[in-house]
């Protein structure tokens, strides 16, 4: 995603961090595994930016490489086998993947902050949520036991835990999943971070308990100025909250625009295709457009553009050469040769074009 | 919940026959406490009193949220778990009374398609011996064409390739080895299918993959479905027929378009407002229902309605009595709830 930088991140700095530039940037990561059955290229050539205040969606698969993004950028990729291939991650100007470990550590829950898709498996069964939100204090803050506590029952109140003084004490499992979907939250905003990734925040959650915690995600997010990084499968959720979404596939963005351009005019045949194969609650169809075949296999790209195999308008440009992420309209970028057809839906299939 | 208000309403004229009855259905577990004398403390009442009708050919949806009591259903129709009350009749036949050889061969007409597909098929059985067990388990079954030829064909219907019948589960994706359990549950030719969350584990694009070939063979061959889901989206494009599930009640059953279209309890208005429908134009536009807390305990259900403690329309006759699954006034849809009010603010039928 390549917007101009613009001034809003500059109402919302950090004493400890100078430097200016977008509240994050991304330029041309690459990530790749090296294990023994070959080298799987996770991310390749990533790109995006992400200002205060805003939303930005990460859409994807499984195997597209959102999750690995969101590990890259919070430096909690296992190395090996990961390994970061190239490119910058720019926090407010610096470069995070030059910084020393130390540096690196004192930003992380601080300034950039994550939430896991998993509270249960996330949070430290053997110990009281009160005690691990409170850590947060303690660690980072220096702050002595009782006050830290006393913080830790604030943030719960503000995540809607009710009767937060009686279950500061309660372990984990003692929560139902929406609870602590929320105690993560509250772990996560404790130290009024300026960047919030969330990692497919709702996906284990019941439809109504996910309209709470999408809810109340927003308004933190209002509240502090965050940076929101959403990275989910569900299309339903990203029209519900995202300005920006970036569309990844096989690693590689392949088409970011703002939410109501995408939705109304995909210009990418594989986010049409994602659109089409969605069942909607609004329409019961007859028969859903499914996308044939499978995602690629990260060990075994085919050459040229990754979606070529299944996609109904390939040529033989497709699957020989590699499309870039080029722009169509401003804001609206596509990584598709026929981005402007596509766009235009002009686009036809080589069989349409022929009769 | 009485058989005599079976839905005669909610069902189209001339209907095909009704293949299996299910007729207040009860399974409650027993919580107990103790470690030499078991006592017990409690139940957990998972179904309590379910009842509806499936006709031949006929989709009927079941959703709820997690610990409503869906799988269980499906566990119960299938007798892996045996019920503490109620009846359930396939084809008139009583099949919570069937004992050995006649049980035996009943199974065959019911299947099951899980949820997970990479928990559900053996990892050290080949395709082809995974497909071909079922007619090692009902070898009357046997197809005269010869069981591997059977295997091949069935392979074919299911858009996977017959080449591909020595290779092991790990060798395929998420959605193919969903389509080998497909595969195993038709090879028997049953007339009821249930399928379990099965689209559920898998990605959007892989998942209308499924739903496509799970419409196309019902097409082909007829049988019925249960599908249990909890994503109202799933469950709206391929059922004929809706039931809401809620704390192992049924909190309304009707047709897909009386359902979708005016919702009359409370429970499954909120459920409609809280899906997101992927269209940011629509943001703001459609009434929004946020329920406030989490389903209460099942061990513990509210008095009288069960969704009561986390209902807006609650009043004194929603603690003292329990609503019965009628077809109430204003509605043509049965539903469980005193105050029920046809919705058409939170409607997903066409915006």
């Amino acid at each position: 995603m390549t917007t101009a930088p613009q001034n809003t991140s500059a109402q919302h700095s950090r004493s400890d961090v100078a430097g200016n530039g977008p509240l994050l940037e991304v330029k041309d990561l690459h990530v790749e595994f090296r294990t023994k059955h070959g080298v799987a290229q996770a991310i390749n050539g990533l790109n995006f930016t992400l200002e205060a205040g805003e939303t930005l969606a990460i859409l994807g698969e499984s195997g597209s490489g959102k999750s690995v993004t969101a590990q890259t950028i919070m430096g909690i990729l296992d190395m090996p086998p990961g390994h970061i291939a190239g490119g910058e991650i720019r926090y407010r100007g610096q470069d995070l993947l030059a910084m020393k470990p130390e540096q690196r550590r004192r930003l992380r829950g601080v300034s950039i902050s994550m939430i896991f898709q998993d509270a249960l498996s996330s949070l430290n069964p053997v110990l009281p949520v009160g005690w691990q939100i409170a850590e947060m204090f303690r660690v980072h803050q220096k702050m002595r036991r009782r006050p830290a506590r006393q913080r830790a029952i604030e943030l719960m109140r503000r995540v809607g835990i009710p009767a937060a003084e009686r279950r500061v004490g309660d372990y984990p499992h003692q929560f139902s999943g929406g609870m602590r979907q929320r105690i993560m939250i509250a772990m996560a905003i404790a130290l009024n971070p300026d960047v919030l990734i969330a990692d497919e925040p709702t996906t284990a959650l019941d439809v109504t308990v996910q309209a709470q915690v999408m809810r109340l995600l927003k308004e933190l997010q209002t509240e502090n100025n965050m940076g929101l990084i959403l990275i989910t499968h569900d299309l339903g959720v990203v029209a519900d909250v995202a300005d920006k979404i970036a569309v990844m596939y096989a690693g590689r963005v392949m088409e970011a625009a703002d939410v109501y351009d995408i939705y109304a005019r995909p210009g990418h045949p594989y986010t049409q295709g994602l659109l089409e194969s969605l069942p909607r609650i609004d329409a019961a169809g007859e028969r859903l457009n499914a996308i044939p075949g499978l995602p690629p296999s990260l060990t075994d790209m085919p050459p040229g553009c990754p979606f070529s195999p299944r996609c109904p308008y390939a040529t033989d440009l497709c699957r020989s050469e590699l499309p870039g992420l080029l722009p169509i309209v401003a804001e609206h970028t596509s990584a598709c040769h026929f981005r402007d057809d596509m766009y235009r839906g002009r686009l036809q299939t080589p069989e349409e074009a022929q009769a | 919940m009485s058989p005599s208000s079976t839905p005669e309403a909610a069902l189209p004229e001339e209907s095909p026959e009704v293949v299996l009855e299910v007729e207040d259905l009860v399974k409650h577990f027993p919580l107990k406490e103790g470690l030499i004398f078991k006592r017990q403390t409690g139940a957990v009442q998972a179904v309590d009193g379910v009842s509806f009708q499936l006709r031949r050919g006929e989709t009927l949806g079941i959703v709820g949220e997690s610990g409503c009591g869906k799988s269980t259903l499906a566990k119960l129709l299938m007798r892996l778990e045996e019920p503490d009350s109620g009846a359930v009749r396939f084809r008139g036949e009583d099949f919570l009374a069937m004992r050995g050889e006649a049980l035996r061969r009943m199974r065959r007409k019911i299947q099951i398609i899980f949820q997970d597909p990479y928990t559900s098929l053996n990892p050290r059985m080949s395709v082809g011996d995974i497909v071909a067990e079922p007619f090692k388990l009902h070898p009357e079954a046997k197809p005269a064409i010869g069981v591997r030829k059977r295997v091949k064909e069935l392979l074919d219907v299911v858009g996977l390739n017959p080449d591909h019948i020595n290779r092991y589960p790990h060798q395929f994706s998420g959605g193919q080895r969903q389509r080998i359990g497909i595969a195993r549950g038709l090879a028997l030719n049953p007339d009821v299918i249930i399928c379990d969350e099965p689209v559920s584990a898998l990605d959007v694009s892989v998942q209308a993959q499924v739903m496509n070939l799970l419409k196309d063979l019902q097409g082909e061959f007829g049988m019925s479905y249960i599908f249990i889901a909890h994503d109202l989206s799933v469950v709206r494009h391929i059922s004929d027929r809706l039931a809401v599930m809620y704390l192992g009640k049924l909190a309304e059953l009707g047709t897909d378009h009386e359902l979708y279209g005016a919702p009359a309890h409370p429970y499954t208005q909120a459920l409609l407002s809280a899906v997101p429908v992927p269209d940011p134009t629509m943001r703001g536009q459609r009434q929004e229902i946020v329920l406030q807390g989490d389903p209460p305990n099942p061990a513990d259900p509210p008095s009288g309605c069960r969704f009561r403690t986390r209902c807006w329309k609650a009043t004194e006759i929603c603690i003292t009595e329990e609503p019965e699954l009628i077809v109430r006034p204003g509605v043509t849809q049965q539903v469980a709830c005193h105050h029920a009010e046809p919705n058409t603010a939170v409607s997903a039928e066409d915006h």
